[in-house]
């Protein structure tokens, strides 16, 4: 490699990154986008698993419990919802995890370009992966629980809302165990007590349709939810890594 | 171009232990430093803390004459940082994991910068195997093509020569020099003794307290 060469591409990289610093996290965050979709791509065992299980679940209860319709459509609403917390809970663990092992998570905090936005990727990339497939089969499952028709639209429309919270509060957890070795137990105890909103109001919506009664209150202070994670997650979330890694 | 990266009565406790106390330090344009010291000296944690990624230390750290809490970000537009993880993902290719890396650079997207670096780290024929079935020297290599990549005038290394094989090293040797000479500057911890040049410079970490800053 030439020295002249090392310096005018020098000049080159810097008066990109200087020029145009918008550009350049809109740049960084697509690409980090498209490389967690691709690798998630690569391992669809892992995209599946939280799939496989609120499948499980939802299938398991039916047999375990009664087949009696009317019994099932009193419970349905909750155990759904439950159901999908908890399989978007188990794949949290690995939002970071893989990251900070091989180290590329160092390499994203020592990039000029701001880390919440960066962090934010990834969360999207969590919830297009898991919270977004979960409402969407949380529908065809609801079958299973005979779920009074009229409400699988808001099921999937709460939980495609409620997951998307769930994403944001869930990456406060991982990135503040993303250091330690065994955090999963930690993890579920440290975002559990901030999901319970979420449920709430979540299997409410689904409960307020089958009534009959007004779903947008529900849905409203849900998507309220959404606004108030997106708002204060990304910073919580980016401070939670600058402790895990200083650990 | 012109930089300097100062540490002024820099110190670290670890476990009750000091790594290192009232170290002085003084980084300009056209240096090679390393840090050398025994396993356990805080090679790494100097390193961490000099790349701005521990924040648990003492001492004052300023970059181009400024603290560095207030130059963060001018500070990172010139940093490249190699860690003791290789930070390349095992399951993408070498082509795509420099994607990234020229895309958190702030770089445009550029095919044939990024085969260049690959050429210049000696992968070619590898661009579309996944890293993960590529040798332990060869991901190393994944890594240093960064340096062709994404320039920055202050390259941190830590222990960049591992699982690189003798004409690698040589080649990599080279490649620190030249940044060198073309004015800028590198940070490296490795066991392996470099060739001795007007950049290079020595900073020896003690066992247990001692330290002495500059030769």
């Amino acid at each position: 490699m030439a020295v002249s060469e090392t310096r005018l591409s020098e000049k080159e990289g810097r008066g990109v990154s200087r020029g145009e610093p918008g550009g350049g996290l809109a740049v960084a965050l697509w690409a980090t986008l498209r490389r967690d979709l691709t690798l998630l791509m690569r391992r669809r065992g892992e995209v599946l698993n939280p799939l496989v299980f609120f499948a499980l679940v939802i299938t398991l209860f039916p047999i375990g419990i009664s087949p009696d319709p009317q019994l099932l459509a009193t419970i349905a609403p909750g155990l759904l919802w439950v159901a999908a917390l908890l399989a978007a809970l188990l794949s949290l663990d690995s939002l970071f995890r893989g990251d900070y092992d091989d180290g590329s998570l160092e390499q994203l905090m020592l990039t000029p370009q701001p880390l919440p936005m960066l962090a934010m990727a990834k969360v999207a990339v969590h919830w297009l992966m898991t919270g977004l497939p979960l409402a969407l089969m949380a529908p065809i499952l609801g079958i299973m629980l005979s779920l009074p028709a009229g409400s699988y639209l808001v099921l999937a429309l709460s939980l495609a809302l409620g997951t998307a919270s769930l994403s944001l509060i869930g990456a406060i957890g991982a990135a503040l165990t993303v250091g330690l070795s065994r955090g999963g137990v930690l993890l579920s105890l440290l975002v559990l007590p901030l999901y319970i909103p979420v449920l709430i109001f979540g299997a409410g919506s689904v409960q307020a349709a089958i009534v009959g009664d007004g779903v947008a209150a529900h849905l409203a202070i849900l998507g309220a939810l959404l606004a108030l994670s997106l708002m204060l997650a990304p910073w919580a979330i980016a401070a939670s890594l600058r402790i895990s890694i200083n650990g | 171009m012109s930089l300097s990266l100062q540490a002024r009565q820099l110190a670290c406790e670890r476990d009750d232990r000091w790594l290192f106390e009232d170290l002085d330090l003084d980084i300009r344009a056209g240096e090679i430093v390393r840090i050398e010291g025994p396993n356990g000296s805080g090679k790494t944690t100097l390193l961490k803390i000099l790349s701005g990624q521990l924040a648990d230390y003492q001492g004052e750290l300023f970059w181009n004459g400024m603290p560095m809490r207030e130059s963060r970000r001018a500070f990172l537009e010139s940093l490249l940082y190699l860690g003791h993880a290789p930070g390349v993902k095992a399951a993408l290719t070498p082509l795509e994991n420099l994607t990234w890396y020229q895309a958190l650079a702030g770089e445009s997207d550029n095919e044939a910068a990024r085969l260049a670096a690959l050429e210049s780290v000696g992968l070619v024929g590898y661009e579309d195997v996944a890293v993960g079935q590529l040798s332990a020297g060869q991901q190393r290599r994944v890594a240093l093509a960064r340096l062709a990549l994404t320039p920055r005038p202050l390259w941190v290394l830590d222990e960049p020569f591992t699982a690189i094989d003798r004409d690698g090293v040589a080649a990599l040797e080279e490649r620190l020099i030249v940044h060198a000479r073309a004015g800028g500057c590198v940070l490296v911890t490795t066991h392996h003794e470099l060739r001795k040049t007007d950049e290079l410079r020595r900073v020896q970490l003690g066992r247990g307290g001692q330290s002495h800053g500059g030769l």
